[in-house]
């Protein structure tokens, strides 16, 4: 055995054409959700105009090169509305995925490496919260907590934490039983090195996509509880809120909630696009 | 170490019984026994090859020689201590003492570690003393592999190419056994042949025991010293290689042998 073996399989080279091809979709996606992060994170640079103070006798104006987003009743400027709007349902949907991360994560890792009978019970808790609607659970939630963005995003975070231990646990096992963890233990790894060296690294890269896309569909839920009246209260440019204080002019003055719902409807499509992305990378 | 004569690996009638689902509600579970009552000796620096079909016990068996699993009955001695009964936890020193080598490379490295990673892992773990780069660039010369390996990924090599990086990692901690479950069951025939000669010159040069599980009776020729033939979790024949090959006592033997293709007659 001395002619060291030297050619390279070309798994390596296929994986780095696929990612060098554009992809039209993906790109726009992300341009979306840079778009919104950048105005949660400098507004005042995409508007002068205040969200907050009307202007009465510019009321209800269809859209137009002054207000893109037209105006609201009280002479409000809708696109404004919008972009200061952004950092509210943006820091809601981080803390929401956040807190359905880790709590799901932990519950999954503990259920999946463990097993038995504290699997049993953790899995059947799971199960539990899996069975009650998430806007139940989420408005029991807020009820307890009491109302506000943050007590919003909370719930909504809470509400996937079942969906999130489930994945996690299911990759748990599966990792778990592979080869090479079998080798980690058989090379002297202790359990717990081998948990955070082996199996949580090889575990985690469908849950980083399914929090993608849980981005998108906790916006979507914090709109709605927005909505509903249960999260932030006026005159907070809350995209939920909004798209509630329009509907009652909807047949008069349609921009008032079709032009932040199809903000909303952008970013939740963008967040589902780039979780397909981050998915199907392996 | 101890008395020369003494056998370092000594399993003495080990059964290993799996609950199956209940087939009927009020049924009791039924039991499949994956070994019955198995003895095996292994001593220091002998090869041994252990040959069974898919299902005979004989992974099941090597788990239980090395801690990884445990009998329903009967008891594992490693160099007279005792294996069976000690908790993972404090098998350390089973673990200096040997290195393992899986049935499929594609399965059994961390796709996520680089070669260099993957062979220190044992060094890392056992916190065996040393400079950890320097021992894995020596460990990568003993199997044939370049050094610039160590840099790369799994999925970077070919199949014979991780069997051998899983085989570095088996011996990076200098373990006195050597444990191959299928080690080369997965590969093509040509590069079989090469880590098959890989496997036997290391053990000249390393003064290893080594214990090798394959279905393939053809592959003992040459690389073992004794031989044990597994069926449906029963030792049926054991014995030097040479006196089974020429003489097999066991119908089952027998039906393995003349399954083995050969060029003369």
């Amino acid at each position: 055995m001395t002619s060291p073996l030297i050619e390279r399989t070309d798994a390596a080279a296929t994986a780095g054409a696929r990612l060098r091809r554009v992809q039209p979709t993906l790109v726009l996606a992300i341009l979306v959700l840079v778009v919104v992060l950048a105005w949660a994170v400098a507004p005042g640079f995409f508007t002068p105009v205040d969200p907050v103070q009307g202007d009465a006798a510019a009321a209800l104006q269809a859209p137009s090169f002054r207000h893109l987003f037209g105006t609201d009743a009280t002479g409000r400027d809708m696109f404004s509305r919008t972009v200061y709007g952004a950092i509210h349902s943006l820091s809601g949907a981080i803390i929401a995925v956040t807190v359905g991360l880790v709590l799901g994560t932990l519950i999954g890792v503990l259920a999946g490496s463990i097993g038995g009978v504290a699997d049993d019970i953790l899995m059947r808790l799971v199960d539990v919260l899996l069975a009650i609607p998430a806007l139940l659970l989420a408005l029991s939630i807020i009820i307890l907590l009491g109302f506000g963005t943050t007590n919003a995003a909370f719930a909504v975070g809470i509400t996937s934490v079942a969906a999130f231990a489930r994945l996690v646990r299911s990759e748990v096992v599966r990792v778990r039983h592979s080869d090479y963890v079998e080798a980690a233990f058989g090379s002297g790894g202790r359990y717990l090195a081998v948990l955070v060296r082996h199996v949580l690294p090889n575990s985690l890269t469908p849950v980083i996509a399914y929090a993608a896309l849980h981005f998108g569909t906790a916006i979507l839920a914090i709109s709605t509880l927005g909505f509903l009246g249960y999260g932030a209260p006026p005159p907070t440019p809350e995209w939920g809120l909004m798209i509630a204080e329009g509907r009652n002019y909807v047949a008069t003055s349609w921009w008032l909630t079709t032009l932040p719902g199809l903000v909303v409807v952008l970013v939740v499509v963008s967040a589902n696009r780039l979780s397909a992305a981050l998915a199907s990378r392996r | 170490m101890t008395d020369p004569a003494a056998p370092l690996i000594v399993a003495d009638r080990i059964c290993r019984d799996y609950r199956l689902p209940r087939a009927t509600l009020w049924g009791p579970r039924p039991v499949r026994s994956a070994l019955r009552e198995v003895s095996l000796t292994v001593h220091e620096g002998e090869s041994v090859a252990v040959i069974g079909e898919s299902g005979s016990g004989k992974t099941t068996l090597v788990r239980i020689l090395l801690g990884l699993g445990t009998p329903t009955r009967g008891t594992v001695t490693f160099d007279g201590r005792l294996v069976t009964g000690t908790p993972r936890s404090r098998m350390l020193w089973l673990r200096r003492e040997s290195g393992i080598v899986f049935q499929d490379p594609y399965a059994s490295l961390d796709p996520r570690m680089t070669a260099g990673q993957i062979i220190a892992e044992p060094l890392r773990a056992l916190d065996i003393p040393g400079n950890h780069q320097d021992r894995v660039a020596e460990v990568l010369d003993q199997v044939g592999l370049t050094r610039d390996s160590v840099e790369r990924y799994p999925n970077e090599f070919s199949g014979g190419q991780r069997q051998r990086i899983a085989l570095a990692r088996a011996i990076a901690h200098k373990p006195r056994v050597l444990v191959g479950d299928e080690p080369v069951s997965a590969l093509d025939v040509t590069v079989r042949a090469q880590v098959l000669d890989l496997l036997t010159q290391l053990r000249h040069e390393l003064d290893l025991t080594l214990v090798i599980v394959s279905h393939d009776i053809g592959l003992v020729q040459g690389m073992s010293d004794t031989v044990y033939v597994m069926t449906d979790g029963s030792v049926v024949e054991s014995g030097r290689v040479e006196r089974v090959l020429a003489d097999p006592q066991h119908s089952y033997t027998r039906k393995l042998l003349a399954s083995v293709p050969t060029f003369d007659d």
